[in-house]
């Protein structure tokens, strides 16, 4: 733990990416770990593509995380974890969910969505550890699309988990559960509670 | 016991202010640093205000000072720019309290036009300049800053950048000085205050000793520290950079700044004097650099780092590897991605923003747009394409009133949103109807200061701390600019703003048409919500709604059987119902709302 822990997350701005990071953020404190967040406001909001870099550790240095270096990739959108590839530490953890956002370009520019053969083969040119996970289905079936990065985060909790190389950093799902209370409505914890638990059943099946 | 609580850099800065006893702050917004005043704000016992404009917000900090009350004004580094004149006198008179001026920075412009460096404001003015490498010293630099400036009697320039503004970390919390609430009368000392030139001929040599008195300070401040470690290789750096080298070089000696003007000449010639080899690692300008090379010393900087774009622990670190600094070793694989690149995101008009039907018309009539900034500076992206200039905020109305001068043979229309109309864009309309242009002016009311995060502005009704305020209309206000022809339509009137723009465009004097329709974020317009749903039956594929650069409109599965192209469909999600769909589509596939004010005309 001397060498923090890096994550990047990335996807389209509206995703909940900044929310999905104060958790993560909140996670590694509440862990007993220090922590450093850096994310960019303004023009990224406006439907482009937004990036988030959160580290944990005992010391940290750089609020952000450089090309190659992210131990943790989280993709909330298929062409953002393509667009955000170099970030990823070759055989880190990738979590892709496999939601597709068609830029305008693609919509009335004539560009081309890269096709899903694409991506795989990107990832696993780099890494053992590449997840996809449907988690706008996994929402909708638990009640709330708007749930997705909940059920992100539980199936995060639980591929730290199962990682050796990253087992001694995950926190236990409790303290997950306990950030997530705490800055969602009470109205929708119950939702976000099974959204979280959905995300790690998908990673880890049912116990 | 010490509360520890993470704040990103701004959160920070507001703290520091509160802790220092700040009593007045004012500010325009502008990303990185609009959210310093939206926390402040909410700190009890103080007052917080958006000024309609930086050199506003500085003189209102300024007069605060004056009357003995410890102030800051807060922007973005190009609202230096706007309140420059300002800063010059300041530094002239020096106040009566601290006055603290915060300048955030925008290295690799995330959500500017430039990304100058402005320390270099500081040198220039004469005063300190403070930069801050993480959250704690962004609090901490805070308060001394207003420490600083009392002891010196100087306006002093805490510069912070995007980095340090929106990354968040772990930050001890202090507690408030409370400052005595009397104030004494407000000082009538001409010969400090009034800056004619007898007076200012005056105060220049004491300014000139003060930065030399601040630079002898600089040599002890305590947030200047050599670290010293490996002396084979010495860096000096200071902000976001300290972190980069601590990453990069974490066995290197470090003389860090927490002063970057003026510097410590002393404590620099120690810190060379002690290390084999010295390097200056800063981000944009070689502003350090510079003088440690004028000081004769030999040192490398802006030969090994990039000089524009930001740093970042990948940059930096390549950079040293190329220089011979690191071993290769050293350098991380880069994943790249083969094959075709990827279609860009960039970032676009949000789905029922009221600034995109004057973008459809403005596209269709083919005319040269002088834009300005603000979301609305988005009706550049394809497929709407319809703005062809855009500098600096206010530019735009003076910029057509300059090309119609100069005999450019098409008629110009220039668009500027609410919040840039009264940050600049007043004067220049004035400027437009005083020497007679027939430019067309499109005012975009949306109701709020859109890009920046929806805060309130002078046509709101209400002021940042949430006390109700007079609405300042803007068709009185142009007409009183002596605007003759002056219309103001709802911004989703696309008839009645093609309408009228082909008959403005006609005219030999100045117009100005107001757009009027509160952004679709804001409360009032999300309860009008309302999706609407293409008639597929209806719907040929004619690609036309395609052409509107709307996110919700997106290609069907299903294909027309004539044309073979795919039809239109609807993302409910995303869809807020604001007709302009609805109002273009000639196969009349997509049904207006039941409620809507458009049904009349399609009918
Ligand atoms: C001198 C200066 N100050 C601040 C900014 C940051 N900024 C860019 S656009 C904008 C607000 C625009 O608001 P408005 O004109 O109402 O347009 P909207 O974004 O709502 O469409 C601000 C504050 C800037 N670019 N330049």
């Amino acid at each position: 733990m001397n060498v923090p822990l890096n994550f990047l997350l990335c996807g389209v701005g509206g995703q909940g990416i900044v929310l999905a990071s104060d958790v993560l953020v909140a996670v590694g404190l509440l862990a007993g770990l220090n922590a450093k967040q850096a994310e960019v406001h303004g023009m990224s909001q406006r439907g482009g593509s937004v990036v988030s870099h959160v580290r944990w550790g005992r010391e940290i240095y750089s609020p952000i995380v450089g090309w190659g270096e992210a131990d943790v990739f989280i993709a909330f959108e298929k062409l953002e974890a393509l667009r955000n590839l170099r970030f990823l530490r070759p055989s880190g953890l990738a979590l892709i969910s496999t939601q597709a956002l068609e830029p305008l370009t693609v919509i009335s520019g004539g560009q081309v969505y890269p096709d899903d053969s694409r991506l795989r083969a990107a990832f696993a040119q780099l890494t053992p550890h590449a997840h996809y996970l449907d988690a706008e289905s996994i929402a909708a079936e638990v009640g709330n699309v708007r749930a997705v990065n909940t059920v992100l985060l539980g199936a995060l909790s639980a591929l730290l988990e199962a990682n050796s190389r990253f087992a001694a950093w995950a926190p236990a799902p409790e303290i997950w559960l306990q950030v997530i209370a705490e800055r969602v409505p009470s109205r929708h914890l119950d939702l976000n509670r099974q959204a979280f638990q959905a995300g790690r059943n998908a990673i880890a099946g049912p116990r | 016991m010490t509360v520890r609580q993470m704040l990103s850099g701004n959160e920070a800065i507001a703290r520091g202010m509160w802790e220092a006893g700040v009593v007045v702050a004012s500010a325009y917004p502008g990303t990185p640093s609009t959210e310093i005043l939206e926390n402040f704000a909410r700190y009890p016992n103080v007052y917080a205000e958006w000024a309609p404009n930086e050199k506003v917000a500085l003189d209102v900090a300024i007069g605060a000072a004056y009357a003995g009350r410890r102030a800051l004004a807060a922007m973005k580094h190009v609202g230096l720019n706007v309140a420059a004149d300002s800063l010059m006198y300041a530094s002239m008179t020096g106040a009566e309290a601290g006055l603290v001026i915060v300048s955030a920075d925008d290295p690799a412009m995330h959500s500017s036009q430039n990304e100058q460096d402005n320390r270099t404001y500081a040198r220039f003015a004469r005063i300190p300049c403070l930069e801050p490498s993480d959250s704690q010293e962004a609090k901490d630099l805070t308060v001394v800053a207003f420490e600083l400036s009392e002891q010196f009697d100087t306006p002093v320039l805490l510069r912070v950048t995007t980095r340090i503004c929106h990354s968040a970390s772990p930050v001890e919390l202090g507690e408030r000085c409370e400052r005595s609430s009397q104030t004494s009368p407000f000082p009538r000392n001409p010969a400090k205050y009034v800056m004619v030139p007898s007076n200012a001929l005056r105060r220049h040599p004491v300014m000139e000793e003060r930065i030399r008195a601040i630079a002898d300070y600089a040599e002890t401040f305590p947030y200047n520290r050599i670290e010293l470690r490996d002396r084979s290789l010495g860096i000096i750096t200071a902000g976001v950079a300290y972190q980069y080298t601590r990453e990069v070089f974490p066995d290197a000696s470090v003389l860090k700044l927490g002063m970057t003007w003026p510097l410590p000449e002393g404590l620099i010639r120690r810190f060379a004097a002690s290390v084999d080899r010295l390097i200056v690692l800063e981000e944009l300008d070689p502003f350090i650099e510079d003088v440690v090379k004028r000081m004769g010393i030999p040192c490398q900087g802006k030969d090994i780092f990039p000089l524009t774009g930001e740093l970042d622990p990948y940059v930096v670190r390549l950079s040293a590897i190329q220089a011979g600094l690191l071993s290769d070793a050293a350098v991380p694989s880069i994943p790249t991605l083969e094959g075709d690149p990827l279609p860009a995101r960039p970032p676009v008009l949000c789905p029922g923003c009221p600034h995109r039907p004057t973008f459809y018309v403005l596209n269709k009539l083919k005319v040269p747009v002088n834009g300005d900034i603000g979301c609305y500076t988005l009706g550049l992206v394809p497929p709407l394409s319809a703005i062809h200039t855009c500098g600096c905020m206010g530019a735009g109305i003076a910029v057509a009133h300059g090309a119609v001068q100069a005999g450019s043979p098409e008629r110009h229309v220039a668009v500027i949103g609410d919040s840039t109309f009264f940050h600049t864009g007043i004067p220049a309309l004035i400027n437009v109807v005083y020497n007679q242009s027939p430019v067309v002016t499109v005012i975009l009311d949306n109701r709020t200061t859109g890009m920046t995060g929806h805060q309130p502005n002078p046509g709101t009704g209400h002021t940042l701390q949430d006390k109700p305020a007079p609405t300042i209309e803007i068709e009185p206000l142009v007409r009183a600019c002596g605007v003759k022809q002056v219309r103001t339509l709802s911004a989703f009137d696309v008839t009645g703003i093609e309408k009228t723009l082909k008959e403005y465009l006609q005219l030999n004097e100045p117009s100005v048409l107001i757009v009027q329709e509160p952004c679709a974020l804001l409360p009032e317009a999300r309860e009008r919500w309302q999706p609407l749903e293409v008639n597929l039956a209806q719907c040929n594929g004619c690609t036309l709604c395609f052409r509107i650069g709307c996110p919700a409109i997106l290609k069907s599965d299903e294909l027309d059987e004539k044309t073979g192209r795919p039809k239109a469909q609807i993302d409910p999600n995303l869809c807020t119902g604001c007709e302009l769909c609805a109002q273009i589509c000639p196969r009349h596939a997509i049904p207006f709302r039941l409620d809507s004010i458009f049904l009349r005309e399609a009918a």
